[in-house]
């Protein structure tokens, strides 16, 4: 087996790791979000949710847990848009004439970027669970200790199938531009109904059907489902409302983030294939 | 008779109705340094490109180190190393590391990897640059590098697109010392150049390329040699009279215009001893030399001989180096 996407991703990496300052921002940046935008929100917000009474039963969890999750979802969908970029740079001053004109298949090049985005991406959720816990996130409330591992591996793997799919797509238009501006405007143009038209930061049972559509199909809806399931539970109750997301609804999500990232991936290949860098 | 490292029969290549390549064939032997001179645009890095796999062959036969370029393009790949015209360097990454990761791009194993990057960072003198960012090395370390590079791999055939575009007089002397050095390991090299010393000094043959055709190819001597011994440039104040009277002389092999006020004479014997002759003719005839210069043919005039023109060095490569600069 052709294992040379290794060497695209010990590039990647090393790039990564270089960047001193780039690296403590993308760390920080997430945990700022938690921070003043979390903190900000739910001080008013849970004076308005706590008006209304709780269901027996159901747990209630505070804005700034809601919320988490969002944030989680968000950063990972910035740093694997902007995963592809690398190439674009490549592309037009460095060493992509190199790689491709290297005896391998050209399938390791957007391999080793996806495995390059689920790292970065896998470090991130970390810090910002980890920072948080800190802030007074209630994760993995009343939870034994092998039930959080159970979590943490469960939103990893979201957070991974979800990296990859962006980081792809990514990738794909990297290899379709022509300069980082055009590319920047492009991902300004995603990032934001992505973002807002999903349940990050709010439910999307009150949005208006075409919104509900669009935010159904939406891949940053399923990834935020899926963390909730496993970091806060099946069933909780926040902002006023109650939330129930059954292991069908876990499942049809993950899948949905899989088939995304299996498109992504075939239009990925299919641009680094027919790239012609002369 | 030696044995062909680069067999190209009828190569053309086009881009939607610009022919760029046209009906190309040369052979390139063991050993050798070939050089394709042509100003810029005359299809020497298009033919460098097909031949390098960068860009798909439409017409013509391909045969390099044995492998047909269309059935086994991979195969070709791991024979040859390639440096290419512009930059193609990380400038985030270390001089070890580049070399690193071509090395594993090309698949070698650890071991011949660590022992190819210390050989190769002594060949081109970058030990002290080892762990040096390539952001602070200069554009001649740059270059060494990028040969470094295309070396790691012992490639059979080693090609360089314009390897000394950009750089320096000193840089570039320097430069062609490390391929000599190269050369005489044992590596063949096809290189494309659009300087006529570079192309003098480096090469054991060379074709001269223009408007996608090869004009004529041969060693560096025989190119010269085929101009005749010398050049004479004269000035005189009735340049038609004296273009009939010397076209009439035997050891007189063409005279051309050159420039505004001059003529170009070629002949075909030692022009220590006929030029005498030829001046005393003149003066019979009635006219007046105002200025005389001889010498050796030179690349310039071969090229100048075969198209008509001078070669040009117009540099849009210079787009190039300010693209990759920009980073």
């Amino acid at each position: 087996m052709d294992r040379r996407f290794l060497t695209v991703y010990w590039r990647d990496m090393l790039r990564y790791v270089r960047f001193r300052a780039l690296l403590f921002s993308s760390l920080v940046q997430p945990a700022l979000w938690l921070a003043f935008f979390g903190i900000a929100m739910s001080s008013s917000f849970d004076a308005i949710a706590s008006q209304v009474p709780t269901v027996p039963g159901i747990p209630r969890v505070g804005y700034l847990t809601f919320m988490c999750a969002g944030v989680i979802s968000m950063t990972t969908l910035f740093t694997s848009l902007f995963g592809g970029m690398s190439l674009l740079f490549d592309k037009n001053w460095g060493l992509l004439r190199e790689v491709m004109a290297a005896p391998m298949a050209r399938s390791n090049i957007v391999l080793g970027m996806g495995l390059s985005g689920i790292t970065k991406s896998c470090i991130q959720a970390g810090i910002i669970l980890l920072f948080g816990l800190l802030l007074g996130v209630r994760f993995f409330d009343g939870y034994s200790p092998f039930q959080t591992v159970i979590a943490i591996v469960g939103i990893l793997g979201f957070v991974s199938v979800f990296a990859l799919g962006f980081v792809f797509l990514s990738a794909a238009i990297a290899l379709s531009m022509e300069s980082p501006e055009g590319m920047q405007g492009i991902m300004t143009l995603l990032t934001m109904p992505i973002f807002f038209a999903s349940n990050a930061l709010y439910p999307i049972e009150a949005f208006p059907p075409v919104l509900q559509m669009v935010s159904a199909i939406n891949p940053l809806t399923h990834m935020v489902t899926g963390i909730r399931y496993f970091a806060i539970g099946p069933e909780f109750s926040a902002i006023g409302r109650t939330f129930t997301y059954s292991t069908t609804d876990l499942m049809v999500s993950f899948g949905a983030l899989c088939l995304f990232a299996a498109i992504t991936f075939a239009l990925a290949l299919y641009r680094v294939r027919v790239a012609r860098i002369t | 008779m030696q044995e062909e490292v680069i067999r190209v029969d009828g190569l053309s290549h086009r881009f939607d109705d610009l022919i760029a390549v046209d009906n190309v064939s040369f052979r390139v032997h063991s050993g050798e340094v070939f050089s394709f001179l042509g100003p810029n645009g005359a299809g020497k890095s298009t033919v460098i490109n097909v031949l390098t796999t960068l860009l798909p062959i439409q017409e013509g036969e391909v045969v390099i180190a044995g492998r047909d370029l269309r059935r086994e393009p991979d195969r070709i790949r791991e024979a040859i190393g390639i440096v290419f015209q512009e930059v193609t360097l990380d400038r985030d990454m270390t001089v070890a590391e580049t070399l690193e990761f071509h090395g594993r791009l090309y698949g070698l194993p650890r071991a011949e990897r660590r022992e190819r990057v210390d050989e190769l960072v002594t060949l081109v003198e970058l030990e002290a640059k080892r762990d040096v960012l390539i952001k602070y090395l200069s554009g001649g370390m740059k270059r060494r590098l990028e040969i470094a590079r295309g070396l790691m791999t012992r490639p059979t055939v080693l090609f360089l697109d314009e390897p000394t575009i950009g750089l320096d007089p000193q840089t570039r002397s320097r430069m062609w010392d490390y391929l000599r050095g190269v050369n005489k390991e044992g590596t063949t090299i096809f290189l494309t150049t659009h300087y006529m010393d570079e192309a003098d000094q480096l090469s054991n043959r060379i074709a001269i390329m223009d408007n996608g055709r090869i004009i004529t190819e041969g060693r560096p001597y025989q190119l010269k040699n085929a101009l005749g011994q010398d050049l004479i440039y004269l000035e005189t104040d009735d340049n038609g009279r004296t273009q009939t009277v010397l076209g009439t002389q035997p050891s007189v092999t063409g005279v051309r215009r050159k420039g505004a006020a001059g003529l170009l004479v070629t002949i075909s014997e030692d022009g220590t001893r006929i030029l005498p002759r030829l001046l005393e003719t003149l003066r019979l005839d009635g006219v007046t030399v105002t200025g005389i210069n001889m010498k050796k043919p030179s690349m310039d005039d071969v090229f100048m001989h075969h198209t008509g023109r001078e070669i040009r060095d117009e540099g849009p490569e210079s787009f190039g180096a300010v693209r990759s600069r920009r980073r």
